[in-house]
């Protein structure tokens, strides 16, 4: 007879929470007791990723650090939306200083802690993929460099959300936004060239550099955790659609992104001084059509007619994700 | 407190915002309807039952399967199960094997005793039940439950109805079936053997009987004129069935031809096989696809080396060598004589050609309709007659044992009503949880578990129950294979998903409430609810 090993739970094996299992082995996000780091009452738009995607990462971050951590925030709809004078979401220690230095912040708190010779309290710094991969870029890869104790989160809406989608160098190829219109012969941003950050932060080096998505709860926690662990520069960006910004229903913001992590788009990594360690492989694989699709800043893909030749320049993207990662 | 250099206001909290005033539409929790409840002829709340069991509280999934369904251990068994064919998991992989885990309960149950409460008061009123098959005996399980006085007549020897006399042993064991019988007789009910009714009306008021409930099945076997010389030997199948039971084994011979196609068919020759014969042909006048009988049913009559003759009739029968003709399908499907004759050699033939209901007990009934040989009911399952409900075979209807025992409960619950001098309200039934309302990708890939087969050489030999159970291990990991549809599991998902901390999470048991004052409207939490128990709807001003 076939035997089959009992496995904890079937039932919504990767859903937030799990009545079957023990307390201890549930998600941060599926307990009563989580920070709630960024409270209800916030601004963002409905359905953002960004707000989630914080408040995931934020959670398991404290909840890692025993509550004792002090986060540096990039301006950005996240320092827009949660801290409009003189409300704030936050229920965490949080400072906001500039766009482009909130790795120079957090890098100063770091030093201060050192100085002080206050062990126990973790920084984080966080800010948008603009913040991050433009404006920021200089302070982000010093910090790198000098190995400073700090855990840089970037929360990736692939442009320049708050001051009305203006392209960043982490908009996708052939996208939308309100500096690269859908118009002329190649409508939409640049193709075949970009700046993938994570690989960047790989070759400085430094103990961690993950990639995560607010489709995948599990391994984002999982990452923060780990990352909250290791001492030195370690580097997270998160995937977060905006619905605003991508002409996507809020409903489906978590689909959009899981959408991207199954096409292969969006791969999730884990990387250990500069090496790849570890992927989340593909469930269920879709073509890339199926991300797009979902999307108004990429409209101009599929009408007037299929734009066949970047949508297979896409697709090869995919493609060479899932070869180069082992991502099936 | 001094306020740093520029700043004016003490700190807030973002509370003081109250964004739900952004919102159009609001996500509100409901309950639907999941397939399997939905297409289960005895009104079993599978999904309810499943849900304690994929936590392995067994004692629990158990008593809520009870509530609508006396007899799990036989259920599991011998249903067809509409539930699997309708689940949505089948869209998945496979459907839950959910008769597999319904017998597993079952079979723990009399493992471990478990019995029925006793009505908590008595109403003082007594229903008479005739018939104790699957029909009555669960309409004497639902009356009792009610506090009802019970007694059934029951013209047979013994209890069961066609579960006895019927389905063969190699599928249902009959000390399941005696357990089973036992139980609901352990609440309280009389049961009389050997007490055939022969005049309703007069067995009622001899005995004082406030409402009775008729539950004869259909026991006479449907005949086909076929030629015969005097020293054929042609029987009917309910007749050999039942002779299994008695002492009067029936003598088939070494070769036996069995003319039909639906599972009574293949009862008798999967018994003829077992009793002894080296061949066993069933002869059947369409193809395999027309055979009413189910097809997994036909498949294990093959593996057990049972003969098929499709396409063939019946012509003439003689002593040991049986005329037999070939057909084909005209056009609209129907078999038509080709006037091709072949010769079979046999010392046997038995008619399964379905059986017609006894109607004599209810001769000078006023009021009741029959019509095509079975009695017609009203929605309420009561007859034209009224305080006399009928169920089971013998109303028009499909004849299952799962039928039956849903029309025991629904008599039983109109007959309480009636009794009352009032109308059972069933209650309004919830919208379907289909496919498209769950969002799977919540769901871990699990290959439906296979239950265990015995051998063949003594599916060939014995009457050995052909299927095994599974074992707490995999009845554990089927149960969990349940994707919950329509009803909250409590996953956490809407908590988790909600980009603005609007969800309660209320507590174990306690499922979840929306937090109105700051839920924008998004409908990320109805989007990922994996088991489809979330629905916006408009705001209204
Ligand atoms: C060979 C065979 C195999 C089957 N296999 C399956 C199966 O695997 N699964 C399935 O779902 N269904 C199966 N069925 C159908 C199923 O058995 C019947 O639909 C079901 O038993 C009907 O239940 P019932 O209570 O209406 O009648 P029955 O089960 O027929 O019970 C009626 C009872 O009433 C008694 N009775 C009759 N007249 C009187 C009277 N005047 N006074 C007192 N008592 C009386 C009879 O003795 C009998 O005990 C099978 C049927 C047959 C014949
Ligand atoms: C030096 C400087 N230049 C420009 C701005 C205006 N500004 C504020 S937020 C922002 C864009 C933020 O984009 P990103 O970092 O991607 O965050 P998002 O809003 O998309 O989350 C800009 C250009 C500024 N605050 N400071
Ligand atoms: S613009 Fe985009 S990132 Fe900013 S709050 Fe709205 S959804 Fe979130
Ligand atoms: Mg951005």
């Amino acid at each position: 007879m076939t035997t089959q090993p009992v496995k904890f739970y079937q039932t919504g094996t990767f859903t937030v929470g799990n009545r079957l299992l023990d307390e201890s082995q549930r998600s941060v996000q599926a307990n009563m007791e989580r920070t709630n780091s960024l409270n209800s009452g916030h601004r963002a738009c409905q359905g953002c990723g960004e707000a989630l995607g914080a408040r995931y990462a934020i959670d398991a971050a404290m909840r890692a650090a025993g509550n004792q951590l002090v986060a540096a925030n990039a301006t950005g709809c996240l320092e827009v939306f949660s801290t409009p004078y003189p409300e704030t979401s936050w229920q965490v220690p949080w400072i906001h200083s500039l766009f482009g230095n909130a790795a120079a912040v957090a890098s100063g708190i770091a030093a201060a802690n050192r100085v002080k010779g206050r062990k126990g309290v973790q920084v984080i710094a966080q800010g948008g993929d603009g913040g991050t991969t433009d404006i920021g870029f200089g302070c982000l890869s010093g910090m790198f460099e000098r190995n400073d104790d700090v855990l840089y989160i970037c929360y990736d809406n692939e442009a320049y959300m708050n001051t009305g989608v203006q392209r960043s160098s982490a908009t996708p190829p052939a996208a939308r936004t309100a500096t690269t219109p859908a118009v002329g012969k190649r409508p939409g941003n640049v193709a075949g060239t970009g700046k993938n950050l994570p690989l960047i932060a790989m070759a400085h080096g430094i103990p961690y550099v993950a990639t995560a998505s607010v489709a995948n709860l599990h391994d984002l926690e999982a990452k923060v955790t780990r990352a909250m662990g290791i001492s030195g520069a370690r580097y997270i960006h998160i995937h977060v659609p905006c619905p605003l910004g991508w002409g996507s229903a809020p409903a489906d913001t978590i689909k959009v992104a899981r959408m991207a992590v199954e096409s292969g788009l969006f791969p999730l990594i884990e990387a250990e001084h500069g090496e790849v360690v570890d992927r989340a492989k593909i469930r269920h694989r879709v073509p890339v059509d199926e991300y797009l699709k979902l999307q108004r800043r990429f409209a101009h893909l599929f009408r007037p007619e299929r734009d066949t030749e970047r949508l297979a320049m896409i697709q090869a993207v995919a493609d060479r994700n899932i070869a180069r990662f082992g991502l099936m | 407190m001094r306020k740093p250099f520029a700043i004016t206001l003490d700190v807030g909290s973002s509370l003081a915002n109250r964004t739900g005033t952004w919102r159009t539409e609001r996500p509100v929790y409901l309950d639907r309807l999941p397939p399997c409840n939905h297409a289960c002829p005895a009104g079993e709340n599978i999904q309810g039952w499943l849900y304690h069991a994929e936590s392995g509280d067994y004692r629990r999934a158990w008593e809520e399967l009870v509530q609508n369904n006396p007899m799990p251990a036989v259920m599991g068994r011998v249903c067809y199960h509409p539930c699997e064919s309708a689940c949505n998991r089948g869209q998945l992989d496979q459907p839950v094997s959910i008769h597999a885990v319904e017998r597993f309960l079952g079979d723990e149950a009399i493992r471990r005793g478990w019995a029925f409460p006793q009505p908590a008061s008595e109403s003082g009123k007594r229903v008479l039940i005739v018939g104790a098959g699957p029909s009555g005996l669960s309409a004497a399980y639902h009356l009792r439950r009610l506090g009802h006085a019970v007694t059934i007549h029951e013209a047979g020897p013994m209890t069961g109805g066609m579960m006895r006399f019927g389905i063969p042993k190699y599928r249902l064991p009959r000390d399941v079936l005696h357990a089973e019988v036992q139980r609901i007789v352990d609440m309280g009910v009389t049961i009389k053997l050997n007490a055939k009714v022969d005049n309703i009306l007069d067995t009622m008021r001899a005995g004082g009987f406030d409402a009775a409930f008729l539950a004869v099945g259909a026991h006479l076997a449907k005949r086909a004129y076929i030629p015969a010389g005097s020293a054929s030997r042609i029987l009917d199948a309910v007749s050999v069935l039942r002779g299994m039971e008695t002492a009067e084994r029936p003598q088939l011979g070494r070769r036996v031809v069995v003319y039909g196609g639906g599972n009574t068919a293949l009862d008798v020759a999967r018994t003829a096989k077992r009793l002894g014969a080296e061949e066993a042909i069933i002869v059947y006048r369409r193809t395999r696809e027309k055979m009413p009988a189910h097809d997994f049913e036909v498949q294990e009559a093959l593996e057990e080396g049972i003969l098929f003759k499709w396409l063939t009739t019946i012509k003439q029968a003689g002593e040991t060598t049986f005329t037999v003709e070939k057909m084909e399908l005209d056009e609209t499907g129907f078999p038509q004589p080709t006037g091709e004759l072949e010769t079979i050699e046999a010392d046997s033939l038995v008619l399964a050609l379905g059986q017609d209901v006894d109607l004599s007990l209810l001769d000078r009934v006023p009021g009741l309709v029959i019509e095509d040989g079975v009695v017609k009911v009203d929605a309420n399952m009561m007859t034209g007659h009224a305080g006399l409900f009928a169920g089971g075979d013998m109303v028009p209807s499909e004849r299952t044992v799962t039928v039956a025992v849903g029309h025991g409960k629904k008599a039983a619950r109109n007959i309480d009503a009636w009794l009352r001098g009032a109308r059972y309200a069933p209650a309004p039934k919830h919208e379907l949880a289909s496919f498209e309302l769950l969002n799977p990708w919540y769901y871990t890939d699990a290959p439906k578990s296979v239950q265990p087969m015995l051998d063949i050489l003594r599916r060939q030999s014995t009457f050995e129950e052909v299927t095994g159970g599974l074992d707490e291990g995999n009845a554990l990991f089927e149960a969990r294979r349940c994707l919950s549809c329509g009803n909250c599991f409590e996953c956490d998902n809407c908590y988790g998903v909600c980009p603005d901390n609007a969800v309660i999470k209320l507590g174990p048991g306690q499922r979840f409430e929306f937090n109105y004052e700051y839920c924008k409207g998004c409908g990320i939490c109805v989007s990922e609810c994996p088991c489809g128990a979330i629905r916006m709807e408009p705001e209204t001003i």
